[in-house]
């Protein structure tokens, strides 16, 4: 028995060895200065730097971007993850109660349209994406950038599901009491639902702040810069440079996850329950 | 996931979208109110560009905006003969083979040990789930700084065995490293559902189990792993998607956006073809080929979902 014991834990430590190295070796890496790294390789101990190399990437522009420094990437990135989660709930948990609280002849019709965009991925239909935002003048906006990722009806699906399994003497209760339906919604669905909201909200958040390829596409200015876009600024350099910025580059992408890492860390049991009950 | 009891009328009709509440509001203009924003953005950003996929794949465009011709399936039958796409998509099809079996499995073990050891329980799961919230992207650019030429560990250690490992100028190397930062990124997700899957196995069918068979190994292909499969099955379902789509951020950094000869995927082709060579017709056409697979592994998903309802 105790030894069965002592191979799970084996097993598992090197599975976690697996998943963490590469970030701990990427914020060692990040602490040496670039010379050191590139004559020696990456590091195994912190290093004299200390964490001037955040420093640099945080406030001077230049290097990977010409014009904007980490600090208005770390502003995108929080005004697309909070911007996608907010916009979601909110317009999708209105999707939801409408149809699951209201009877009008159209309820079914439109929940398959809404359905639908779980069909395809914004990668496939990827090139008219980006005709359609350039014709509508949203190239280089912040709602360029939020709304078209908000299509796909994820969001209102969960909701669905959820309101659907709160039960309906809470509705029959409230409309003896006269709640109409805007007062029903705000002050007994919208509360009922707070857990679910947080873990949606996280998942959402990570997801937005996690995007690459629409930003790429849509954000050409590079006020608009996101810190997971600036990602193909480094590279762009890298290319052709002599001894590339590994410090640099390793910092912006330890600054890149640390955000969401964070909260999936802090706010773990909400987001598991969310990833797992959404089943998408 | 419906913790439904077997053959819980409600959820099936979730799935098939036929749920009724027995109340409900009657004020007619309301619904459609808070319908708007929501179908607003789905027409003008699904409906519309998905319909316009499917009208430009017919089309031949003009690179310089003079226009276009209706082709007919021409886009189409190039796509499909041309060697390079014959290529890619053999290779889409390994590549997510192999990124959707070593995931699963690595994820699977590591599930059933977290499952079963009692010290150090939650920070394990702690550890090997934190990886979730890690963008493809950051997960690329760590990847080629750790199969860097001059200065990655890994080369440094495959050149004792004898491996001359070079990432973007050895077409299998870099898939190697392509399909390691792959897997790392997506472990975590199937750890998390695999865990709570073994977690949400009732207590009693496990320790009856543990009476009547008690050989471990035996034990979990016999009792534990049949309970297992419809989460195994849906997540066969994430991962395909997952290896297919979400991996082009880790693609694009790991080719530091120069594919050259190394191996890309479909979606990479779609983005390359469109974006990159101007030929909106063939990147249209490669678009809806890709729409009929997505549109497929979703019709599966969803009669899995269906079904899974009868065994949690």
């Amino acid at each position: 028995m105790k030894r069965l014991q002592i191979s799970d834990h084996i097993i598992l430590l090197a599975g976690v060895f697996f998943m963490v190295t590469p970030v701990v070796l990427a914020f060692l890496t990040s602490t040496h200065d670039a010379v050191t790294i590139y004559r020696t390789g990456l590091q195994y101990s912190i290093g004299d730097q200390g964490l001037s190399a955040y420093g640099t990437v945080l406030t001077r522009a230049g290097g990977f971007t010409k014009e904007v420094n980490g600090m208005v990437m770390l502003k995108n990135s929080l005004i697309l993850g909070f911007g996608f989660a907010i916009g979601k709930i909110v317009i999708s948990m209105l999707a939801a109660y409408a149809i699951v609280y209201f009877r009008f002849p159209m309820a079914s019709f439109c929940f398959w349209v809404i359905f639908c965009t779980l069909l395809l991925p914004l990668e496939v239909r990827i090139l008219p994406s980006y005709e359609i935002v350039q014709k509508l003048g949203m190239v280089n906006t912040y709602s360029g950038l939020i709304v078209p990722l908000i299509a796909s009806a994820t969001g209102t699906f969960f909701f669905r599901q959820f309101f659907l399994s709160v039960p309906d003497e809470l509705l029959e209760a409230a409309r003896i009491d006269g709640a109409g339906p805007w007062k029903f919604f705000i002050d007994i669905l919208v509360p009922i639902s707070k857990t679910m909201i947080a873990a949606i909200f996280i998942i959402m958040f990570v997801y937005g702040w996690n995007q690459y390829l629409w930003p790429t596409l849509i954000t050409t200015d590079e006020s608009f810069f996101t810190l997971v876009r600036g990602i193909k600024q480094i590279l762009q350099v890298w290319v052709g440079a002599q001894i590339p910025d590994y410090d640099q580059a390793m910092a912006l992408a330890i600054l890149a996850m640390l955000p969401p890492v964070v909260i999936v860390v802090v706010f773990q049991s909400w987001f598991i329950k969310g990833l797992v009950e959404s089943d998408k | 996931m419906w913790r439904a009891c077997p053959g819980n009328r409600k959820a099936r009709h979730v799935v098939r979208g036929e749920a009724m509440k027995k109340v409900q509001f009657n004020t007619p203009a309301v619904p459609y109110l808070l319908l708007f924003p929501q179908l607003a953005i789905v027409a003008v950003f699904f409906l519309w560009p998905a319909a316009e996929a499917v009208r430009s794949s017919f089309y031949l465009e003009d690179p310089f905006g003079f226009g276009s011709t209706f082709v007919g399936f021409d886009n189409f039958v190039d796509t499909v003969t041309s060697t390079n796409y014959g290529r890619v998509a053999r290779f889409t099809g390994v590549f997510t083979f192999l990124v959707t079996i070593l995931s699963l499995g690595a994820a699977l073990l590591l599930a059933v040990k977290a499952d079963k050891v009692l010290r150090g329980a939650s920070s394990y799961k702690t550890l090997l789930m934190w990886v979730y919230a890690v963008a493809p992207p950051v997960a690329g650019l760590i990847g080629i700084l750790l199969f860097d030429q001059h200065v990655g560990p890994i080369v440094k250690f495959v050149a004792l065995l004898g491996w001359h490992l070079q990432i973007g100028v050895d077409y299998y190397d870099t898939a190697f490293a392509m399909i390691v930062a792959s897997v790392w990124k997506q472990i975590p997700v199937n750890f998390i559902f695999f865990l709570s899957g073994l977690q949400s196995i009732s207590k009693s069918v496990q320790e009856a189990a543990s009476i009547d068979c008690r050989s471990g190994f035996r034990r979990f292909w016999t009792v534990t792993f049949p309970l297992l499969a419809p989460t195994g099955f849906f997540l066969l379902i994430i991962n395909i998607t997952y290896a297919m789509f979400d991996t082009f951020g880790i693609i694009d950094v790991v080719l530091k956006t120069e594919p050259g000869n190394n191996p890309v995927t479909l979606v990479y082709k779609v983005y390359l073809d469109g974006f990159r060579g101007n030929d909106l017709g063939g990147s249209s056409a490669q678009s809806v080929l890709l729409m009929i697979v997505v549109f497929i592994l979703t019709i599966i998903q969803f009669r899995l979902i269906e079904r899974r309802v009868h065994y949690t």
